[in-house]
C-alpha cells in the first residue's frame, strides 16, 4: 500500500450508464412511432394529404445539417485523442452551429404552418377534421419533442466544451466527450427516421 | 478487429467518418428522389429501408458501436428486437381488426 489510489474512475461503466439512458429515449420514441402507425393507418388519406403540405426541401437541409454536425462532433473526439485541444474545441463549435441552424430551419418552418392556422388545438385545423388533427398533432409533437432534444444537447455540448477549454476534459479523460456524443448522435438517429415518416411517405 | 475491441483509446482516423458522411448524405438524397417518384406502397418500404441503413452507420461508426465492447451491440440490437416485436404484434392486432 505504498502508492495512494488514484480518484476512481471507470469509463466503461460511464458509457454504459449514458447507453441505457439513451435505450430509454430509443423506447419513448419508438412508442411515438407506434402511435403514428396505428393513427395513419386508420386515416390513410388525411396522412397522404397532409404530409404533402410538408416542404421535403427545407426537411433534407435539415438532414444534411444534422449528419454533418453528427460527423464534426466524431471528429471532435479524434481530436482531443490526439492531443488537438483547439481542433477538438473547432469542431465542437460547428457542431453547435450546425444544431442552431436546425433550430433556425424548424422556426421558420413552423412559423409558416401557424402563420396559415395550423397547430394543435387551432380552430381552422379542426374543421378539416379528424385525420389532419391528429396528424399535425403528431407533427408537431414528435419534431417539438425532437426539437427540444436538440436544445439539451447543444446545452450538453456547451458545458462539454468548457471543460474542454478548462482541460478538466483532455486527451487522458474524455469519456464526458464520447457521453456527450453518443447524445447527439441518437438525435441524429431519431431525425433519420422522423424524416422520412413525416416527409417522404406521402 | 479481436486486437482493438478492447482498446479504449482506438482512434477513428477523420477521413473515416468524412467517407461515412457522404455514404449518408448520398443515401438521404437516393432516398429523396425514390420517394418523389410514385411507387405506391414500395415507397414506405424503400424510404424504411434506407433509413435503417443510414442508422447502422451512424449505431457503427459515428457512436462507435463497431470497436466498443461487444456488450454494447447486443444491448442496441436486443432494444431494436424489442421495438420490433412490439411495432409487430401492436400492427397485427390493427390489421386484423
Amino acid at each position: 500500500m505504498s502508492t495512494v489510489a488514484a480518484a476512481h474512475r471507470d469509463d466503461l461503466a460511464s458509457k454504459t450508464g449514458m447507453w441505457l439512458f439513451l435505450f430509454t429515449e430509443m423506447l419513448l420514441f419508438g412508442g411515438l412511432f407506434i402511435v403514428y402507425s396505428v393513427y395513419r393507418y386508420i386515416n390513410p388519406v388525411a396522412f397522404h394529404l397532409a404530409a404533402k403540405e410538408l416542404s421535403v426541401f427545407i426537411g433534407t437541409i435539415n438532414t444534411v445539417i444534422l449528419l454533418v454536425s453528427s460527423s464534426t462532433i466524431a471528429m471532435s473526439i479524434t481530436a482531443l485523442q490526439k492531443k488537438n485541444k483547439k481542433l477538438s474545441l473547432l469542431f465542437l463549435g460547428i457542431t453547435i452551429l450546425l444544431g442552431l441552424a436546425f433550430l433556425v430551419n424548424k422556426y421558420f418552418e413552423w412559423g409558416e404552418h401557424i402563420r396559415e392556422h395550423i397547430y394543435p388545438g387551432s380552430p381552422v385545423l379542426a374543421l378539416r377534421g379528424h385525420g389532419d388533427v391528429l396528424f399535425y398533432g403528431l407533427y408537431f409533437f414528435m419534431t417539438g419533442l425532437h426539437a427540444l432534444h436538440i436544445i439539451v444537447g447543444l446545452v450538453f455540448i456547451i458545458i462539454i466544451a468548457v471543460a474542454i477549454i478548462k482541460t478538466r476534459i483532455n486527451s487522458e479523460d474524455y469519456v464526458l466527450l464520447e457521453n456527450s456524443g453518443l447524445y447527439w448522435h441518437l438525435v441524429d438517429l431519431i431525425w433519420i427516421f422522423l424524416f422520412p415518416l413525416f416527409y417522404l411517405i406521402t | 478487429m479481436k486486437s482493438i475491441e478492447n482498446d479504449k483509446n482506438h482512434i477513428i482516423p477523420y477521413r473515416t467518418f468524412l467517407y461515412v458522411l457522404a455514404v449518408l448524405i448520398a443515401l438521404t438524397l437516393t432516398s429523396v428522389t425514390l420517394t418523389q417518384i410514385s411507387l405506391g406502397t414500395l415507397t414506405v418500404a424503400i424510404a424504411l429501408i434506407i433509413a435503417a441503413v443510414k442508422s447502422s452507420f451512424v449505431l457503427r461508426i459515428f457512436m462507435h458501436l463497431k470497436f466498443e465492447n461487444k456488450m454494447f451491440s447486443r444491448a442496441v440490437i436486443g432494444v431494436i428486437l424489442l421495438l420490433c416485436a412490439v411495432i409487430t404484434i401492436t400492427l397485427l392486432d390493427y390489421l386484423n381488426r
